[in-house]
């Protein structure tokens, strides 16, 4: 009698993963961003406080490298996954654009609340300081590059463009996060660490995928 | 305080801390019944350098605060700086002075009277505060050690103690952090060395026992828990500007038209006003100008930063 091949841990993780849909990985995914935004439109309105004194002293920079960083790591799973998938057979392919899709929205909220509650819509500072800062022109960049990929994130982007090109305007995410951590690390007054180790996770994820960070022509 | 000023006012005129923390709900007229009880203290006079600006509360002032001694998180100092023991303390005064040595807290305090000053407080990050200090002119200190002739500027140095003081573990910034002024900067009326702030002793997240307080200058170049301070003829060390003398110039005076290399300083934020709170202008030597722009005619603000 043969003995039934023993599973490896990848198939196993697989196993477990299987299972869950992606909305729920989606709903999970957005708790936090729906918290803030309920709380901003709810204090927007005077309606109410749902933040009370979490935030902390001052809360717009509180909520501002929050949804800064949420966004990273966000990125960074997006990122993640076909990596799991070539080196270690993990298969999370079908929640990546989900996790793509958060990523941006997370990224349009730290812009919003750096310019409607840190900057307060003066178009002279918000101006100069995209112009003339290079943190500030660097996340730019990465948001303004990261646009057409949002905007082709669907099946239907896929069949218009064809793969091909539909590729290689994803492959725009590569430069866009490597963007977002050094605009995380330029941010701080000293050498921090966890910027730093963003950073090194990005420069990682980018290595990993070798060749193909390249756009292909042809 | 150098007997410019002569407060007739004592302990018992000040203004308890709790009218401070109500008085924004008095100025709202949301509480009658408290207005009633506070207006007559709730107005006494405080010196004429003091804004009439309403100060930040306690918690604010005391939660939020840049002391990289204690870690680089806002709230880190407060967290931290418990370990931090400031008994005894003593204060080494050298360099171009009659009487050199170490003078303890006490021997300082005792010579020294003590009075409020309420000053706008603006960081370099472009917040703000308003804070009700207590403390000594730095001038009443210099006086006391004798200043001798060609004597240019004022060095100080924090306490650098890492086994209390986890940040210094880390080397970020060169330690012992380290300020410095030039000698009318220092004498000047303004310039006090805060050891309270709402009639209580200073916290040591806030700098104790006694930390510099230059209310027209970036928040950086007030020093805290300072332990040494040194008479000299030549433009002393500091540290933010041995770290990036690009973006941190010796001078630091706050002036919305020169930039920080990586942001405005245009306007700021006044924490404590929450989620929603109004941006502001800045104003020039954060609002000094009468003060103190004459220490500065003829220079150049945008090369002399």
């Amino acid at each position: 009698m043969q003995m039934p091949r023993r599973m490896t841990v990848a198939e196993r993780i697989n196993e477990v993963l299987r299972p869950i849909p992606v909305w729920l990985v989606f709903c999970l995914g957005a708790l936090p961003g729906v918290y803030i935004t309920a709380g901003l439109l709810l204090a927007l309105t005077g309606t109410y406080d749902l933040f009370g004194t979490r935030l902390g002293i001052d809360p717009v920079k509180t909520i501002e490298h929050w949804l800064g960083e949420l966004a990273l790591q966000f990125f960074i799973a997006t990122m993640a996954i076909r990596v799991l998938r070539d080196w270690f057979k993990i298969k999370l392919i079908k929640f990546r654009r989900t996790l793509g899709h958060l990523t941006f929205y997370y990224i349009v909220l730290h812009l919003g609340v750096w310019i409607g509650l840190d900057l307060q819509w003066r178009w002279d500072e918000i101006w100069a300081d995209i112009l003339k800062r290079p943190y500030i022109s660097i996340g730019m960049i990465a948001f303004v590059i990261l646009i057409p990929v949002m905007a082709t994130s669907n099946d239907s982007a896929i069949r218009r463009l064809g793969p091909k090109l539909w590729q290689n305007i994803h492959k725009l995410a590569y430069p866009a996060v490597l963007l977002g951590a050094v605009h995380y690390v330029m941010v701080q007054k000293v050498w921090e660490i966890e910027p730093l180790i963003y950073l090194v996770v990005i420069c990682a994820l980018l290595l990993a995928r070798g060749k193909a960070l390249l756009p292909k022509f042809g | 305080m150098a007997h410019r000023y002569k407060s007739d006012l004592s302990w018992s005129d000040v203004t308890p801390e709790h009218v401070y923390l109500n008085r924004r709900a008095f100025m709202t007229g949301a509480t009658a019944l408290a207005a009633g009880s506070i207006a007559a203290p709730g107005l006494a006079a405080t010196s004429p350098y003091s804004t009439d600006e309403e100060p930040n509360a306690w918690e604010e002032i005391t939660q939020y605060n840049n002391f990289y001694e204690f870690g680089t998180g806002k709230g880190d100092p407060a967290q931290y700086a418990d370990a931090l023991t400031t008994t005894p303390w003593a204060v080494e005064i050298d360099g171009m002075v009659d009487k050199p040595g170490s003078y303890s807290f006490e021997d300082i305090m005792s010579a020294m009277t003590i009075e409020e000053r309420i000053y706008r407080f603006r960081c370099v990050e472009a917040w703000s505060m308003v804070i009700p200090w207590n403390g000594f002119e730095l001038a009443d200190l210099l006086n006391m050690a004798g200043i001798q002739e060609g004597a240019k500027y004022v060095a100080f140095e924090t306490l650098y103690r890492p086994e209390e003081m986890w940040g210094q573990t880390r080397n970020f910034i060169p330690w012992p952090y380290r300020e410095g002024l030039r000698l009318d900067e220092a004498m000047h009326p303004l310039t006090i060395m805060a050891t309270g702030i709402y009639g209580k002793d200073i916290p040591n997240q806030n700098g104790a026992p006694l930390r510099l307080v230059v209310p027209w200058k970036y928040g950086f170049k007030s020093i805290k828990s300072i332990v040494k301070i040194t008479l000299t003829d030549t433009q002393p060390e500091a540290s933010w500007n041995m770290l990036q003398p690009r973006e941190y110039g010796f001078y630091s005076n706050v002036n919305p038209e020169v930039d920080h290399p990586r942001w405005s300083q245009a306007s700021e934020r006044r924490v404590g006003g929450g989620l929603l709170a109004k941006r502001i202008p800045t104003l020039m030597f954060n609002g000094y100008q009468d003060e103190v722009a004459s220490l500065y005619e003829g220079m150049d603000l945008t090369e002399n930063y």
